[in-house]
């Protein structure tokens, strides 16, 4: 079974990170590393590959800058191959215009069976891409899975919801975001880690995927961001001193919340 | 942040000072960043209950073995193959963590796998090695005994040929790993009749062949997440195809020995880097007279002092790990490494005790804890005394010892 999985690098959640005043966006000169919400994605994909008896893991990532580092780590997770679609008209690129990349480069992928995708990036946290992705792709979307198993061309989804899952089923291929419960990621081993190096990664421009610049990066968004402010500082707390009644003022706030 | 533009002056990374990581490849640097986090993940929430109760979980082994950390710089037979830097680049890790974890690799692949992969035949490679590097088998290396430790030559146990057999007798002491190795090198003088002119031979050794025992070295303070054993050999009769046909002599267990001290110099930079992370962090919390403490000069100066130490350990470490994958390493220059670096990581224990206080005697921080398995690393592997010694033969052309 060959599965397609898209990732995206992302600066460091580690490093403090600052935005770009020009831009209003993250700044992301520095270096990238494989967002940790789609090494999920990695995981189950390598192991749906594995129990159907064989098949290769694809990665697509799409980045302003021909940055691959997070893509090793991927790549050493034990995917088979990487296409990065790298160009300088993608930056400022909003969900729809990122959805059109990807779905255009896994356009190219023979034979892609199952497309999985986290549920939203750890920086950018539009949380749209899979279903655009899905609509673009005429693929059927599930969203939210916390369990995959694939049988005879239909894939087995358990989907998280508040109260609990749904048990939902949906032919090949199919776009699956998946959330960060559905596999524990496995730590990249040194075998996998030197192979990485070699394995191939198809750096490709938006020209090679026949998209016109108007339609993506900064041209193509159909988002500005006015602009940006500091979060609102807390507001301090309310302080009961207890004189024999702090219990009873206690459950007065919190009803007060409708949270009793 | 780009390399090129200039450092605002007073401004430095107080994790790496010098900028090392420019110094790794994209390779070792992913490498390095995995085993940290396997540290992080499997070691530190759990290593100060370990340290205190005085136990070691094998089942890591098996973790580790998935990892590629078991004999990960030896080539073939189901082991990772990665350079010399990257060996090193775990050990630092995993000592970060704890001695006795990386204690656990060292053996397991310098000691134990190394002399395999190095002296073996075939049939022992393809038999011992990759069963190894998974974890499944777990090793020991038997060379010190009671009375025979800086003078190894001096070891009395043997093995007496007894038609195509061999029958070993004597003990070893302060084995890693004894107690739970599915298999044990031991070194054993031999009758040169017997061993093609040889004075030494060395064996492998199921541990559940008749005659074999292990007891464990209890009320240790030192390396206490670590096994430590006592090995008996009485009368144990192994065929010709379990003794290390590659070599006779002294030259053999000496060099497993080499290797594993390469892991530990740079092991001990990375205790050291965890007892001065964790000092500066501390101090920068820590409020006396309404300031942090790290801002009193006596406080500063014990921070840099430390931060110096470590940056150039681990530049030491770097600079013979290169060496090494140039095939360029001596053993005088190993002795180098193994007699600093550990004994800069014990100074850098000691200073980064005072920093915490009261609190650095606990076991809620790693200080103590990195302190008390740095006297055993200390002595382990070549005393820091033989190394010193070692080093001035190599630059006077005497032998103090001899």
């Amino acid at each position: 079974m060959n599965i397609v999985v898209c990732v995206k690098q992302i600066p460091d959640p580690a490093e403090p990170g600052s935005l770009d005043p020009g831009t209003k966006t993250l700044k992301r000169a520095t270096k990238l590393i494989l967002d940790e919400s789609d090494s999920y994605g990695v995981e189950m994909a390598l192991q749906l590959a594995d129990a159907a008896g064989g098949g290769e893991v694809t990665l697509v990532s799409m980045a302003p800058n021909n940055e691959v580092s997070g893509l090793r780590t991927a790549l050493a997770m034990g995917a088979a191959k990487a296409i990065l679609i790298s160009d300088p008209a993608l930056a400022g690129s909003d969900a729809l215009g990122t959805a059109k990349v990807l779905a255009a480069a896994i356009k190219r992928v023979e034979g892609a069976d199952l497309i999985l995708t986290a549920t939203e990036s750890s920086d950018g946290y539009t949380g749209t891409v899979p279903e655009q992705l899905a609509e673009l792709l005429d693929l059927p979307s599930v969203t939210f899975a916390k369990h995959i198993e694939v049988s005879d061309g239909v894939v087995k989804v358990q989907r998280q919801t508040e109260a609990g899952y749904d048990d939902v089923e949906c032919p090949l291929p199919a776009v699956v975001s998946v959330t960060a419960g559905v596999v524990e990621p496995r730590y990249p081993s040194f075998k996998g880690i030197m192979a990485a190096k070699s394995k191939p990664v198809d750096q490709l421009t938006i020209a090679d995927l026949g998209i016109d610049p108007s339609q993506v990066g900064w041209a193509g968004a159909g988002q500005e961001i006015v602009s940006v402010e500091q979060a609102p500082a807390r507001e301090s707390g309310e302080i009961f001193e207890d004189d024999g009644t702090g219990a009873e003022k206690i459950v007065a706030f919190l009803e007060n919340l409708k949270v009793i | 942040m780009s390399d090129k533009e200039p450092q605002p002056f007073g401004t430095g990374d107080p994790y790496d000072f010098l900028g090392i990581d420019t110094l790794l490849d994209d390779e070792e640097r992913m490498l390095r960043d995995t085993v940290r986090q396997f540290v992080r993940d499997r070691i530190l929430p759990e290593i100060a209950d370990w340290f205190d109760q005085g136990y070691f979980p094998v089942d890591l082994a098996k973790e580790m073995g998935a990892l590629g950390l078991l004999g990960m710089h030896l080539k073939g037979y189901g082991c990772a193959g990665t350079n010399a830097v990257s060996y090193g680049l775990a050990c630092l890790e995993l000592e970060a963590g704890d001695s006795g974890a990386r204690s656990f690799v060292s053996v397991q692949g310098s000691l134990a796998m190394f002399p395999i992969w190095k002296f073996g035949s075939e049939e022992q490679k393809q038999e011992w090695l990759p069963r190894m590097a998974t974890g499944e088998v777990i090793g020991c290396f038997g060379l010190t005994e009671p009375d025979s430790g800086s003078d190894p030559a001096s070891m009395r146990t043997r093995a007496r040929r007894d038609g195509s057999d061999w029958i070993l007798n004597g003990t070893k002491m302060w084995i890693t790993n004894g107690s739970v190795a599915d298999v044990a090198i031991i070194w054993a003088r031999t009758d040169p009749d017997d061993n093609d002119g040889g004075s030494y031979a060395g064996f492998i050794v199921p541990t559940d062949t008749k005659g074999f025992t292990a007891n464990d070295i209890p009320k240790k303070l030192s390396l206490r997440a670590s096994i430590t054993s006592e090995l008996v050999l009485d009368d144990v009769r192994l065929p010709d195809s379990l003794r290390l046909p590659g070599v006779n002599s002294m030259r053999g267990p000496l060099s497993c020995l080499n290797e594993a001290r390469y892991g530990i110099l740079w092991g001990a930079a990375g205790a050291a880097r965890s007892c001065y992370e964790a000092a500066l962090d501390y101090s920068k919390e820590r409020v006396q007279f309404e300031r942090p403490i790290a801002s009193f000069q006596l406080t500063q100066r014990k921070l840099v002092e430390m931060m110096v130490r470590v940056n150039k350990s681990i530049l030491l470490a770097l600079h013979l790990g290169r060496r090494k994958d140039r095939g360029q390493l001596t053993s005088a220059q190993v002795s180098f490494g193994k007699m600093d670096n550990v004994r800069e990581a014990l100074w850098v224990a000691r200073e980064a005790r005072s920093v915490l206080g009261a609190n650095g005697i606990t076991l809620e921080y790693p200080v103590i804890r990195h302190m008390n398995n740095l006297e055993s690393v200390y002595t382990y592997e070549g005393t820091n005394e033989v190394h010193t010694l070692v080093l001035g033969q190599a630059i006077t052309g005497l032998n103090a010892f001899r």
